[in-house]
């Protein structure tokens, strides 16, 4: 469901969230489609959690090289 | 005219003449601030430096901008734009003609500005740079958020408190010069700079960039609706928000920008959403999706029930069909064996057709009518030569009896023939009896005549006759040689002799001399 280079995004995953759940709230899939549902469901409900969780504040300054390009970064201070 | 006196003026050549005009100029106007429009400008020249002019309504004066001088110009020359140059005034003594040094240059008052900002919206508006179809979508929760900004001050601050209170994220700031000479080319540089950051790369590449600046006047901004940072906001494949000044501040830039935030502050509300309530709705959608799922399966679980209370009996279900089955098996035997009857049928047919048309049966068949063929031209052959066998012998019989008859004919005639012979040579033999009678008696004639004449006669006569050895007669002397024998004939008889003698001369008494005795001479 999530690959190195191509994480499944939050939005993406709370669209095909809210498209199970009301698949399921209308009842009218087959029983062995709904546990396979039903499971998708749980895997996009724990990445959602997942990336909600991850809200860590990380704050970084570029650090240019002698071609103006970025070379690095470094911790920024703004206090 | 008031002829002007001669004698006392001063002579000035013209080199003079520039030179002292030279030093009143650059002396009296070694620094003047000039207000007027630019005027001919086609960008720094290859040199570096830069030479328009400056106007107003009825004057004009050249300009140069030396190349030092032009790389710190805190307004860049554009055509038509009005502004306020501080410089000195130099002249060129070689053509007398005098020009404006610029050290410095700045827009004349925010009327031009904002003339030369209307004129270049509508410029990149026409390129369609400010299309809305050129407008990316932002990420809902972006990972990594890159701002351009100073690294200090206020507005990072701002951003990073509200970006805190929303949704912490990884934050990368590019540190530039917000307002100055080189803030445009920083920030343009700033934007494609992260811009090149591989993805999955060391730094790692934003996936949302703000470009921020706190408020200030309409020249404090210009960096913002500089060209290079426009073309840059515009090709970036990252989305851009920008947020210059306050909500009533408006650059270039807000047009270029994928979206436009009215503060710093309003930028990182746009970026984020609001972690807390994320949460709220991940949660309600997870409980969601768990009753539902109980429902459905509860429901299923109802139906299965009451289905099963309303199955019919298996035995009762399957009595029919199995009735229907048995009939079905039995036409199904006996379709089968009759389909086979008329397989089995038609392959008989088909065998035979094919064994007809096959090589052996065909080389049969013209192998017999080839017997036939060969037994018919037998008989014919025989019955050919039977017929002409029989012809043959007709016409032999036939020839046969032709040629008997043929032969008793010729016969008859050879009887006639032969008879008639005989009856002349009846007559040949009389007439021949009678003619030789005849002849006889003409014989006996004949005899007494030669008696008479003959030369017996003369023997009688007294002659001799000489023959030689081999009985010839002797008729002249010359044959004879002596020695050689001779017989004389006489009437009476004959003796033998010998020549002794040669013949006589010729004409001569001896000739007649040695005559022998009984020798031809003697007959003389």
């Amino acid at each position: 469901m999530q690959t190195k280079d191509s994480p499944l995004t939050f939005e993406a995953a709370m669209r095909e969230l809210e498209e199970i759940v009301t698949a399921l709230e209308k009842g009218n899939v087959d029983l062995d489609k709904s546990i396979a549902l039903y499971e998708r469901g749980e895997q996009l409900k724990k990445h959602c959690d997942a990336l909600l969780k991850n809200a860590e504040a990380r704050i970084e300054k570029i650090v240019q090289g002698a071609d103006g390009a970025a070379k690095g970064v470094e911790k920024l201070d703004v206090e | 005219m008031v002829e002007s006196p001669r004698s006392n003026a001063l002579e000035l050549s013209v080199s003079e003449l520039s030179g002292a005009l030279k030093r009143a100029i650059e002396d009296q106007f070694g620094h003047v601030r000039l207000r007027g429009e630019i005027s001919n400008y086609r960008g720094p020249h290859s040199s570096g430096h830069a030479y328009f002019c400056l106007k107003d309504a009825n004057a004009r004066i050249d300009a140069v901008v030396w190349k030092g001088t032009f790389s710190r110009l805190k307004t860049r020359p554009q055509e038509g734009l009005e502004v306020i140059a501080t410089g000195k005034i130099t002249t060129f003594p070689g053509k007398s003609s005098y020009q404006i040094v610029i050290e410095q240059m700045e827009p004349a008052g925010v009327g031009a500005l904002m003339a030369l900002l209307e004129e270049r919206r509508k410029k990149l508006a026409a390129e369609g740079l400010f299309d809305e179809a050129r407008k990316k979508k932002l990420p809902y929760l972006p990972r990594v958020i890159g701002i351009v900004t100073s690294p200090t001050g206020a507005v990072i601050r701002d951003i990073l408190h509200r970006l805190s209170d929303r949704f912490p994220r990884h934050v990368l700031v590019w540190p530039v010069r917000v307002q100055g000479e080189t803030s445009a080319a920083e920030v343009a540089a700033a934007i494609k700079g992260f811009n090149a950051l591989p993805v999955g790369g060391e730094i790692p590449r934003p996936d949302l960039l703000i470009v921020a600046r706190g408020g200030g006047s309409l020249e404090d901004l210009w960096s913002f609706n500089e060209e290079e940072v426009l073309r840059a906001a515009a090709t970036s494949e990252i989305p851009l928000i920008s947020a210059i000044g306050h909500e009533t501040d408006t650059t270039l830039l807000d047009h270029v920008a994928d979206l436009r935030a009215p503060t710093p502050t309003g930028a990182a509300e746009k970026a984020v959403p609001v972690r807390a309530e994320l949460l709220a709705n991940v949660n309600a959608l997870a409980r969601r999706h768990d009753e539902a799922a109980f429902r459905l399966l509860d429901r299923r679980r109802g139906d299965l029930r009451a289905l099963a209370r309303a199955l019919p009996q298996p035995e009762n279900l399957l009595a029919i069909p199995r009735q229907r089955q048995d009939r079905a098996a039995e036409r199904l035997s006996a379709a089968l064996r009759a389909f086979v009857g008329a397989r089995r049928l038609a392959l008989a047919e088909a065998s035979r057709l094919l064994a007809r048309h096959a090589p052996q049966a065909e080389l049969q068949r013209v192998t017999g009518r080839l017997n036939t063929l060969k037994f018919r031209l037998e008989a014919a052959g025989r019955a050919f030569f039977d017929r002409r066998r029989e012809r043959y012998a007709t016409l032999g019989a036939r020839f046969d009896a032709a040629f008997a008859g043929r032969v008793r004919l010729l016969g008859h005639e050879l009887q006639g023939r032969r008879e008639r012979v005989q009856n002349f040579s009846a007559r040949l033999d009389g007439a021949f009896l009678a003619l030789l009678a005849r002849r006889r008696d003409r014989l006996a004639h004949a005899e007494k005549l030669l008696g008479a004449v003959g030369y017996e006669a003369v023997l009688k006569r007294g002659f001799a006759l000489a023959r030689d050895a081999e009985g010839g007669i002797i008729r002249s002397a010359k044959k004879l040689g002596p020695g050689d024998a001779v017989t004389l004939h006489f009437a009476d008889g004959k003796v033998a002799a010998t020549v002794n003698g040669e013949a006589p001369p010729k004409r001569t008494a001896p000739a007649k001399k040695p005559l022998p005795p009984g020798g031809q001479g003697s007959l003389f």
